[in-house]
């Protein structure tokens, strides 16, 4: 290498282009399955969301490549059975999916290829972690991010029956259930999700709720003008808004996009899942106490080498400086 | 591309035809979304399939894979006829006025002088009537019959909307609404710009489809304004640089010439390029040629070029036919005239057509040299590979060689975007293994080679032995002393021409841009367009200042652009004949009434007075061409030319057969499909999983695109019994592949001539050597023949076969 050129100064990043807030942690836990007394945070994080604009998505799947290399998966090499899904379908090796659906829209008598990024919606009411018997496994912070504690996951499969989206892959492997964390070990960190990043063409964008709420707005102002007279984002009530929400060009028929759930809810029967029935479960499954609940909270899939941490720790410390 | 990716942001319309942006340039389309969501601006795609850019346009209307000048013909046609014309532009700045020789015309498809034996037009009558002063004759009033915009107006007559319903089988409805939404373009306060690749170039006609959408953009006085342009999106990271240093057989870096065996000596050829004014006042800025023809000279053979010996003129080869282009190579490969093929950067048995033939070719060479990163299937050809490549790997006897070279991330230097800017890049990590730059590998070939002229002396060893090589390591010259050899430098003092007082350049200094390079041996440079990119101001190409002065999409101190680190060719364009811009908003460059400037470096003498100097320097003109006299082989206008392989004879003329001048060897004419045998058209595409053959060797894009595939209409599928995932048999006249079925709403079958035209897509990525399924690319079956002026292969548009099969592939 020549040691004349000058070297770059790095250009404004995509999004996010502000530094976000930083360093959040166990101290910001809102809620942690099969756990009751949770003592209350003492602080209150700026609630986050991913907003993915399905109408500015070109499905390149630079989103699931970059999700795969940031998590360090291997999701199998395949076959192709006659659609452009690949893999067919969320895996524990791949924790996000573009989904294609033809749609003729019989208003236009025009076809369209209505392509959804799937994966993890981060629920404000999440029914994964309601219906999770192992203690610590699911937990969810203040920002609104619902994580995986591997560490503290016994396999059981409860959080697929507790999602309305169909999202947790239990590993045949290491018998784990796997999904996307937000990317809570990069937001932790200053930095948007992996996925965010690789966009080339911002339909995939992160930030606070309220501002991605705001730019819904924008781009469905812009929907309407283009004669998508019902376009609207998708914030479903039934779990309480969501912190992964998508502005739909037909937000009156979210099914057409793959089957997003029209109204999704937490099933009654996770609903009731709380108390007696749990902790019944729980000795019926002969699970140890899991005493080390906040210990292992931290101990994630994600490969981590020490420098890493030490370097992770050093740029929060200085963030929180500022 | 005239414009750059940034200044996409500015457009009011996108015609996507041609390309497919949002699957081929995912990161560059970024700016079509920007457009859209900023500015309203709209989006238009027309294509054989309902692509992933399709998927999130505001209108698309399929069309007939091979037809599109028929389609750009009549949206013209339709222009003209409802005064969609940017009139003052077309006036002044197009030569729309010239008037052309009595003896042009065209009838039954061919235009005038064509000669059927030689496969070739002469083209004596294809050009302007020269008035006594010398000059081009013209008709401010439009009203001779005889100026181009009235025999424009005869030529696209033929292109009704019927015609281009009939022809291409896009709906009169869809083509009309196109129209109307084209046409509010030739508002001078609207501009459409044009995105287009391989979708257009890949034809046997592919330099008219171009040619046609630019002189669409022309009439909307489009070209050279901001959001505007014709705008080439090149299929490979740095495929710009390629062409811009002349790794082509008839180039020399620059776009400069190769000379030919009718131009032995330095006379002939450079009187041949004297580019005199066709009009009054006119720059024609190629009247610089011998300036940078000598310097370049100089910066091959430095002091053995003088003008004694017509700067070494002795040493170029002279091309005995038009260009050794790889279709020619592959032919004379097949009938055993070449031993030795060096293969660099390069993957032909996947990338260029009739797979059979290539394997033929291959096998009778002696040696084969592959430098590559990746083990392509061209290094290995010979490897039976059972289905996927059955050879008998014991009658092949050429040797191979494999030399592992670095891949982009551990190179630095500079790579060219499609916008002309050079980017330098910093090497990211370390070649693994044993392998090594590409300039190292060179580098020790030709010190080797010269060794042995040295000692063993040669026929004519001169060229060789004369080279420059003052590299300060000769077995590896660095990428910047690379850069600083094709920037040029000053071989002695050089002086301004018009004050000898003032000193322009130090002997020994690098030249600050190409107007400083000299025609007497004074300067040398390798390659006079890039001429500016690392200067005494140092590296330009690694400027990373992103400001964006007037939100113009600019960013004149990011990177080097070229030419002069000039955004937007033909700027000047942007502004009218008093020099104010056509529209205020989309300022680029105004006349102060002393001089142009603003957001970007103008395109004009700074100096040269609006009412003058024409936008379009580099032509003899000043004016751009909506006629472009004898300088393309197939004619001076787009004329409607059927696929080799097409279900449709042509409508002008029955007994013509793809394109009439496209140079085609003996053997590949018997091999081209009649519809009768193989009644399915056929493209070829990429798909945004994957880039070309590289990224099958890895394990991430495989799993996101795992097995070749071809994808075809339900209605294709229900005729043939072919299931959604279930395997087909694809074959043609010249090769057959297995493959996935796609059945899809996105592909519909197309009436055209009475026809019903399925059409069956072919995706590229897939061979046998990598982490993805093993696999075909769509060259197994593509036909021999190139565009009839640059010889690009006829991907786009051939004939098959479809059906239903069960066997399953032995691996």
């Amino acid at each position: 290498m020549s040691g004349t050129a000058p070297q770059p100064t790095t250009a404004a990043a995509n999004p996010p282009v502000q530094p976000m807030e930083a360093g959040f942690g166990t101290r910001d836990l809102v809620r942690v399955s099969a756990t009751a007394d949770l003592p209350a945070p003492d602080r209150q994080l700026t609630k986050l969301a991913k907003l993915i604009d399905v109408s500015k998505c070109i499905g390149c799947k630079a989103c699931q490549s970059a999700c795969v290399e940031w998590n360090d998966t291997t999701p199998e090499i395949g076959e192709n059975v006659g659609v452009y899904e690949n893999p067919h379908d969320l895996t524990p090796d791949m924790f996000t999916l573009m989904r294609f659906s033809e749609w003729e829209n019989p208003a236009t008598n025009e076809l369209e290829w209505l392509i959804r990024k799937d994966g993890c919606m981060h629920c404000e009411d999440p029914g994964c972690l309601k219906a999770c018997p192992a203690p610590g496994a699911i937990v969810q912070y203040s920002n609104g991010i619902v994580d995986f504690i591997h560490d503290n996951c016994i396999g059981c499969g409860y959080c697929v029956t507790g999602c309305p989206f169909d999202i947790p892959r239990i590993s045949k492997t290491d018998h784990k259930s796997y999904k996307c964390t937000l990317c809570s070990d990069r937001v932790a960190v200053g930095q948007g999700p992996a996925c965010a990043k690789a966009c080339p063409t911002k339909a995939i964008t992160f930030g606070t709720k309220d501002d991605m709420l705001a730019l819904a707005d924008d781009r469905i102002e812009d929907l309407k003008s283009r004669g998508y007279d019902n376009a609207g984002v998708y914030d479903p009530e039934g779990v309480g808004g969501t912190h992964v929400i998508y502005v739909l060009h037909h937000a009156d028929k979210p099914g057409i996009y793959s089957d997003l759930p029209e109204n999704p809810r937490i099933s009654p029967i996770v609903e009731g899942w709380k108390g007696v029935t749990k902790t019944a479960g729980m000795a019926a499954m002969g699970v140890a106490a899991a005493g080390a609940l906040l210990m292992g909270l931290f101990s994630r899939g994600n490969k981590v080498e020490a420098e890493e941490e030490v370097a992770a720790e050093r740029l929060v410390r200085d963030r929180e400086d500022i | 591309m005239t414009n750059a990716w940034t200044d996409i942001k500015n457009t009011d319309l996108v015609v996507v035809m041609g390309g497919n942006a949002a699957e081929a340039h995912p990161c560059g389309f970024k700016w079509v979304t920007e457009a859209k969501a900023n500015r309203g601006a709209k989006l238009i795609v027309v294509d054989p399939r309902y692509t992933r850019t399709a998927s999130v346009s505001d209108f698309y209307a399929p069309i007939r894979p091979g037809s599109d000048i028929s389609f750009l013909m009549g949206v013209i046609r339709w222009c003209m006829e409802n005064d969609k014309v940017q009139w003052e532009y077309v006036r002044n700045y197009t030569n729309a006025a010239f008037l052309v020789k009595e003896g042009f015309g065209w009838s039954d498809g061919l235009f005038t002088g064509y000669d059927e034996e030689k496969r070739d037009y002469d083209k004596e009558s294809w050009d302007y009537q020269i008035g006594e002063d010398g000059y081009a004759r013209i008709d401010p009033t439009l009203q001779d019959p005889r100026c181009v915009w009235n025999l424009l107006k005869a030529h696209v007559e033929a292109y009704t909307p019927e015609f281009v319903e009939n022809i291409c089988g896009t709906p009169k409805d869809k083509f009309l609404q196109i129209c109307e939404m084209i046409g509010e373009c030739s508002a001078p306060d609207r501009v459409m710009t044009s995105m287009y690749a391989l979708g257009w170039t890949q034809h046997s006609k592919g330099a008219q489809n171009i040619r046609g959408m630019a002189m669409l953009q022309l009439i909307l006085g489009n070209i050279g304004m901001r959001g505007g342009g014709m705008n080439a999106l090149r299929g490979h990271s740095n495929i710009q640089g390629l062409t811009d240093l002349g790794l082509m057989s008839n180039l020399i870096p620059g776009y400069l010439n190769i000379p030919t065996e009718k131009e032995p000596d330095w006379q002939t050829y450079i009187s041949a390029r004297g580019f005199k004014p066709l009009r009054p006042n006119q720059t024609s800025y190629w009247q610089n040629y011998p300036k940078f023809m000598v310097s370049f000279m100089k910066a091959m053979w430095g002091d053995a070029a003088t003008a004694e010996n017509d700067w070494a003129y002795h040493y170029l080869p002279k091309l005995d036919v038009p260009t050794y282009d790889v279709l020619r190579m592959f032919e004379l490969m097949k009938h055993g005239q070449i031993n030795l093929y060096f293969c660099q950067g390069f993957n032909p048995l996947l990338s260029f057509p009739n797979r059979a033939k290539l394997t033929e070719a291959l096998s009778r060479l002696k040696l084969l040299v592959v430098m590559d990163p990746l083990e392509t299937e061209t290094a290995h050809f010979w490897e039976n590979h059972g289905i996927h490549n059955d050879v008998d790997s014991a009658a092949i006897q050429t040797e191979v060689l494999e030399l592992p070279t670095t891949c982009f991330a551990e190179d630095e230097g500079a790579l060219v975007n499609s916008g002309r800017w050079l980017q330098w890049h910093w090497a990211g990590g370390t070649p693994p293994g044993e392998a090594r730059h590409d300039t190292w590998i060179m580098a020790n070939i030709f010190l080797r080679l010269r060794k042995l002229y040295q000692d063993e002396g040669g026929v004519f060893p001169d060229p060789i032995l004369n080279l420059t090589w003052d590299y300060a390591d000769p077995s590896e010259p660095t990428p910047e002393e690379l850069a600083r050899e094709m920037n040029g430098r000053a071989l002695k003092t050089v002086y301004d021409a018009k004050d000898p007082s003032t000193v322009l350049v130090e002997a020994g200094k690098q030249v600050k841009n190409f107007t400083q390079l000299q025609d007497d041996g004074s300067t040398m440079c390798g390659c006079w367009i890039y001429s500016g990119c690392w200067n005494e101001d140092g590296n330009n190409m690694a400027r990373r200042d992103n400001s964006d002065p007037g939100d113009a999409g600019m960013f004149l101190n990011w990177s080097f652009a070229w030419p002069v680190n000039r955004r937007i060719l033909y700027n000047r364009a942007s502004a009218d004949m008093q020099g104010k811009p056509w529209d205020p908003d989309r300022k680029l460059i105004e006349w102060t009434g002393e001089k142009w400037e603003g957001y970007d470096v103008p395109d004009i003498g700074v100096t040269s007075k609006p009412d003058e100097v024409m936008p379009f320097i580099m032509n003899q003109e000043g004016a751009s061409r909506l006629f472009t006299r004898g300088m393309m082989r197939d004619g001076p206008f787009p004329t409607h030319m059927e696929p080799f392989e097409s279900p449709l004879k042509n409508v002008f003329n029955d007994k013509m057969r793809g394109n009439p001048v496209s140079r085609v060897f003996a053997d590949d004419a018997a091999q081209f499909a009649t519809s009768d045998e193989f009644p399915f058209v056929a493209t070829s595409y990429r798909l945004t999983e994957h880039f070309h053959y590289w990224t099958k060797h890895n394990k991430v894009n495989a799993s996101l695109q795992p097995e070749f595939f071809v994808e075809i209409s339900e209605e294709l599928a229900a005729e043939k019994g072919i299931a959604k995932g279930g395997r087909v048999r694809v074959w043609g006249k010249r090769g057959e592949v297995w493959a996935k079925a796609v059945v899809t709403k996105r592909i519909k079958p197309m009436i055209c001539d009475g026809k019903t035209v399925h059409v069956v897509g072919i995706p590229l990525h897939w061979g046998f050597k990598g982490a993805a399924k093993k696999g075909w690319g769509p060259n197994s079956l593509t036909p021999f023949v190139g565009d009839a002026n640059v010889e690009t292969p006829e991907f786009k548009a051939f004939l098959v076969n479809i059906e239903p099969s069960t066997e399953e592939p032995v691996a």
